[in-house]
């Protein structure tokens, strides 16, 4: 007991003279260099990505602060039309309602593409089913398709995984895959689709019934379960979905992330945006499980 | 000194009130807190759309049914499973266990109680799930039965806690006057102990049954979240989205002050109301259980 006490006692010596430390060192630093800030806003489904961007750079560069936060691409558009941000993060592009009042208000808005996110579509190995195309997909998800033998697969019935309405991608897998690209197209999920609240969850899910099929963005997908070819045609081609076939636009299920800043940007934020550019940042899109621009 | 001591207990029983009072101030604050909130639903949401039958809450369908048909067939489950283990585990600690079994039986009751919903929640995802479906051939084991049987699990060690103390309660001598008068040990247990530890049990059932309706996590990861109405004869086989995991799920993202956001606390409100009803009532059984025993003995 008394060996306990003392190893506790020493930790808590440690801990605190560490961060007493610390605490001596950073007001030091901070002072010798000029500190530029850098504001971030935009896209929930970039904003974890433009986080680790913020917090890996800020490593490198100690002298630059970057604040980042979501709420969304309407919200971080309309933030650099009103000149409170300095970059907006999308995942879309941006409207030309949206680039007229930029003008309006004297805000020119440069795009920049930073990475690419892609669906892939997953089943159990057992699932003898190899390709889909976009239109069954959809026929699938909303109800209209009950069996694996429809689309040339099994006697089983299909079991609809999907992540929670909150995410990202359950957003772009409606618009997209659902509703075929079409704002018109008010088709929803059928009811009995199950919302998983986690990747894990959907993999394990995958990994272990024959019925199910799953979606998750591509970098979240393992290697037990079986990714399926998607084609934007009935009658294909039907394509796999890798770093090389979203980049060159070949795989359906993919898009664009972008950047916008006002105007060409000098100093600090060009060096920035020059910065995710570079294979080292984009090595982090494909640790969160998006698709890189540059080939790591 | 004797002032000393006056002043102590002064303050003493000044802070042993507060804190009974502040119990009653915590459950009026948050109740006043889900009424301000999730009370601005009904200005804007239509009732006809909250009866209705379609929870899609991101394209504006805010329909409650099946939500709250989701955890109570989930709760009903739990209970017919977790009633007639915990009290027939908590009879068995309580009055036929010898000696040495129970001082290990109860110990170990109480650590599964303290097994966080979250570990169960996994062990549901990774073995219970994948096992129903074999076991039952259902297209998918993440079903209201998953998250019944877990929820159970949860509540067991609740209603076994608190119904052996109950038992243990009984004076021994009600035991030995059943026995003089030739009763077996199962006629006594039947007859005698549980009956006259009645308030304690139901109080133990109560317990485990509040824990249920209230668990979020392990529901979460097992039942499947689909939002249907559980009114087809196998619901309980079938994925089904609970109060709870909607709010767990939903609330993290949701824009503060928007319809969503005060949907998801009139939920919060159903799931009070529902809990307080429970409460009320198993007191009022409870209540006359003491008035009828009251009457005999008079």
């Amino acid at each position: 007991m008394k060996i306990v006490i003392t190893i506790i006692s020493i930790l808590l010596f440690i801990l605190l003279f560490s961060c007493g430390q610390a605490n001596e060192t950073t007001p030091g630093s901070s002072n010798t260099s000029q500190i530029s800030t850098i504001v971030n806003k935009g896209s929930d489904t970039l904003v974890n990505l433009a986080l680790a961007w913020a917090e890996k750079y800020q490593q490198l560069f100690p002298n630059v602060e970057i604040s980042v936060t979501g709420g969304g691409s309407g919200t971080g558009i309309a933030a650099l039309i009103n000149g409170t941000v300095d970059i907006a993060n999308a995942s879309r592009q941006i409207k030309q309602e949206e680039t007229q009042q930029a003008k309006a208000n004297g805000v020119d808005p440069v795009e920049y593409v930073v990475a690419r996110d892609a669906i892939a579509i997953i089943v159990n190995p057992e699932n003898p089913v190899n390709q889909l195309s976009i239109k069954q997909l959809s026929d699938i998800y909303s109800g209209k398709i009950n069996n694996w033998k429809e689309v040339g697969g099994d006697d089983r019935i299909i079991v609809r995984l999907s992540r929670e309405t909150n995410s990202g991608t359950h957003v772009f897998f409606l618009e997209n895959v659902i509703r075929l690209g079409d704002p018109n197209n008010k088709t929803l999920f059928s009811t009995d689709t199950l919302l998983l609240p986690s990747s894990e969850g959907i993999t394990a899910e995958t990994r272990d019934n024959p019925n199910v099929i799953g979606y998750d963005g591509l970098g979240y997908v393992t290697s037990d379960v079986k990714v399926i070819a998607v084609g934007s045609k009935p009658d294909g081609p039907f394509v796999m979905p890798s770093a090389e076939t979203v980049n060159n636009g070949q795989y359906p299920i993919a898009r664009d992330l972008y950047m916008y800043t006002n105007g060409r940007p000098t100093g600090a934020i060009a060096d920035y945006i020059n910065w995710i550019m570079t294979t080292e940042a984009q090595t982090i899109v494909t640790q969160l499980g998006f698709v890189p621009i540059v080939k790591p | 000194m004797e002032s000393t001591k006056n002043w102590n207990e002064y303050i003493l029983t000044r802070l042993i009130k507060i804190s009974g009072y502040s119990a009653i101030i915590f459950v009026l604050m948050i109740f006043y807190f889900l009424l301000r909130e999730g009370l601005p639903t009904i200005g804007e949401v239509s009732f006809v759309s909250l009866i209705s039958s379609r929870w899609y809450p991101i394209e504006e369908y805010f329909g409650l049914l099946p939500l709250i048909g989701g955890s109570l067939i989930v709760t009903l489950g739990a209970a017919l499973f977790a009633i007639p283990i915990g009290i027939c585990t908590a009879v068995f600690i309580a009055e036929i266990a010898p000696r040495w079994a129970r001082d290990l039986l109860k110990p170990l009751v109480e650590v599964l109680g303290g097994i966080p919903s979250v570990v169960l929640g996994f062990l549901g995802i990774l073995i219970l799930a994948p096992s129903l479906r074999r076991l039952l051939d259902l297209p998918t084991g993440l079903t209201a039965l998953a998250g019944s049987i877990l929820l159970g699990g949860i509540a067991i060690p609740t209603i076994v806690s608190v119904a052996e103390d109950a038992l243990d309660a009984v004076p021994r001598s009600y035991r030995d006057a059943a026995l003089a008068l030739g009763a077996t040990q199962w006629q006594t247990i039947w007859r005698v102990t549980l009956p006259a530890a009645r308030s304690g049990v139901l109080t133990a059932i109560m317990l485990g049954i509040g824990r249920t309706i209230g668990e979020t996590m392990a529901v979460m990861m097992v039942t499947g979240n689909a939002a249907v109405l559980p009114i087809k004869w196998n619901s309980l086989f079938l994925p089904v989205r609970t109060m709870t995991a909607t709010i767990a799920a939903e609330m993290g993202e949701v824009a503060k002050n928007s319809t969503h956001y005060h949907v998801l606390f009139f939920i919060g409100l159903v799931l009070f109301l529902i809990s307080l009803g429970i409460n009320i009532a198993a007191s009022t059984a409870v209540f006359k259980q003491h008035m009828r025993a009251e009457r005999i003995l008079s």
